[in-house]
């Protein structure tokens, strides 16, 4: 094979030994393809070159002959890190194949179903900055009354905040049954994960449970971005804040828990940092940006609203995300 | 019919004394410019890590003849702490020399055969062929 392409190379030098023209340049640019192709090392290359080029000249002095050998000494080093090159190529695509493949566990793990019950309308949106989301948004309604959400976010982005986030799940599958206020939970989940996370990892949790029957949504938070309430009455939006620290840090550690009642007309938007941390060139965006957008399709559907919101402060910052975008927002209808 | 030679490392010229027999050894035994570079290359990187991480060793060249097949035999041995952790040595991307695609990946990929003996505290043997072909 080398020698059929040493042939050939031959061909094409002499060619342009000849003319010095463009086209057999291109030619040989062209033909430089089929030496990669081969997988002709560079070294095997010169090698070509000099015997090629003695044959061409009967006189070439020795001494050119004997400089293509210090050349060709040269270029081991670079056909081996063309290898090694290749090789990591190699071993970049199975490492992709394998973040597909978790990336699709983490999905069927993780997945959750919007709600249906009569009087709320529920619209969520959950968008990775990586492959893998350190957001979460579960769903738990065991009776047509009830909606509890949960909507965390790991500090740290990637591979290790999908697994951590596996816990909380598992964690809050564990309460399933049980009638539990958003404190409670909390509560648990962060005395479960304490145990189990290094120091230098946190996860910030806010936990809402909204009752149909009287409208009115408990909440509770751990360090959590605090939500935004819409009193459509007023036009105005209020801070759904509540104490509580980050989950992992403390044993024991204790949520405060407070209620709003919910009006027609009135949405309640929970969202985590990757949205209230949207980057323009001018810095963050300031949380009126994000009140007068909100603002402007009041009226929508719930799903409608939170894909216009991530649509707009994704063209704010290019289309790239910098951080896991999280928002769900929960409207009271008729 | 075999012939055996070595050169004992112990200083950063006797890497180029390594070289240099090889490179007889190679051109003897019937091998093409391109593979004489190859095989100095790996006697060179052989002989570098013996005197960087064992301070001294030995490399021997052998010329062999199985069946058919002739070929060249490089051995590198020494007496040093010997390797705690084979499967990173021989990833891509580390090299314990700090040079793009040298180390111990860049040896075996110089030569067709590659066997690496090592035991931490008592030593490594380092055997690598390439074939006449």
């Amino acid at each position: 094979m080398p020698q059929e392409a040493g042939k050939q190379y031959k061909q094409m030098l002499e060619n342009y030994l000849h003319s010095k023209g463009e086209e057999d340049l291109y030619l040989g640019q062209q033909f430089s393809r089929s030496f990669i192709e081969k997988n002709i090392a560079p070294e095997d290359v010169i090698s070509i070159h000099k015997n090629s080029i003695e044959e061409l000249i009967e006189d070439l002095p020795a001494d050119v002959g004997v400089s293509f050998d210090f050349l060709i000494e040269m270029m081991i080093h670079y056909g081996l890190a063309l290898k090694e090159h290749q090789s990591l190529i190699r071993k970049q695509e199975s490492i992709q194949m394998e973040m597909d493949i978790a990336v699709r566990v983490q999905n069927t793990l993780l997945q959750t179903t919007t709600p249906e019950v009569i009087g709320l309308d529920v619209g969520w949106i959950s968008k990775p900055a990586k492959q893998m989301n350190g957001d979460y948004v579960y769903f738990l309604n065991e009776t047509s009354n009830e909606v509890c959400l949960a909507v965390a976010d790991i500090i740290g982005k990637g591979m290790s905040a999908a697994m951590h986030m596996s816990m909380v799940k598992f964690g809050m599958d564990s309460l399933r049954y049980e009638q539990r206020s958003p404190s409670e939970v909390l509560s648990f989940i962060n005395n479960m994960i304490e145990k189990s996370i290094s120091d230098s990892m946190f996860i910030s949790m806010f936990y809402g449970k909204y009752d149909t029957d009287t409208s009115t949504f408990r909440y509770a938070s751990a360090g959590h971005e605090p939500a935004l309430l819409y009193r459509a009455a007023e036009k105005k939006f209020l801070l759904l804040e509540s104490k509580g620290l980050l989950l992992g840090v403390q044993e024991g550690a204790k949520y405060e828990e407070r209620i709003v009642r919910l009006e027609e007309g009135d949405f309640i938007a929970v969202m985590t940092d990757g949205v209230t941390e949207t980057r323009t060139e001018k810095g963050f965006i300031e949380l009126d940006i994000l009140e007068k957008l909100l603002h402007d399709v009041k009226c929508e559907k719930a799903q409608t609203m939170v894909d216009f919101i991530f649509n707009q402060l994704s063209k704010m910052q290019d289309y790239v995300l910098h951080d896991d975008f999280t928002l769900v927002i929960l409207k009271k209808v008729n | 019919m075999e012939h055996r030679s070595s050169i004992d490392i112990n200083t950063e010229w006797d890497i180029v004394a390594a070289r240099q027999l090889g490179r007889n050894e190679a051109k003897s035994t019937g091998f093409g410019t391109v593979d004489q570079a190859r095989i100095t290359t790996a006697i060179s990187e052989l002989a570098r890590t013996i005197y960087l991480y064992a301070g001294k060793g030995r490399i021997e060249i052998q010329s062999i003849t199985v069946g058919q097949r002739v070929g060249l035999v490089i051995i590198a041995s020494d007496e040093g702490p010997g390797i705690a952790d084979l499967q990173k040595v021989m990833t891509d991307g580390y090299t314990t020399s700090g040079g793009l695609g040298a180390g111990m990946p860049g040896v075996k990929r110089l030569m067709d055969d590659f066997r690496i003996e090592t035991e931490v505290g008592v030593g490594t043997t380092i055997t690598a062929t390439k074939w006449l072909h």
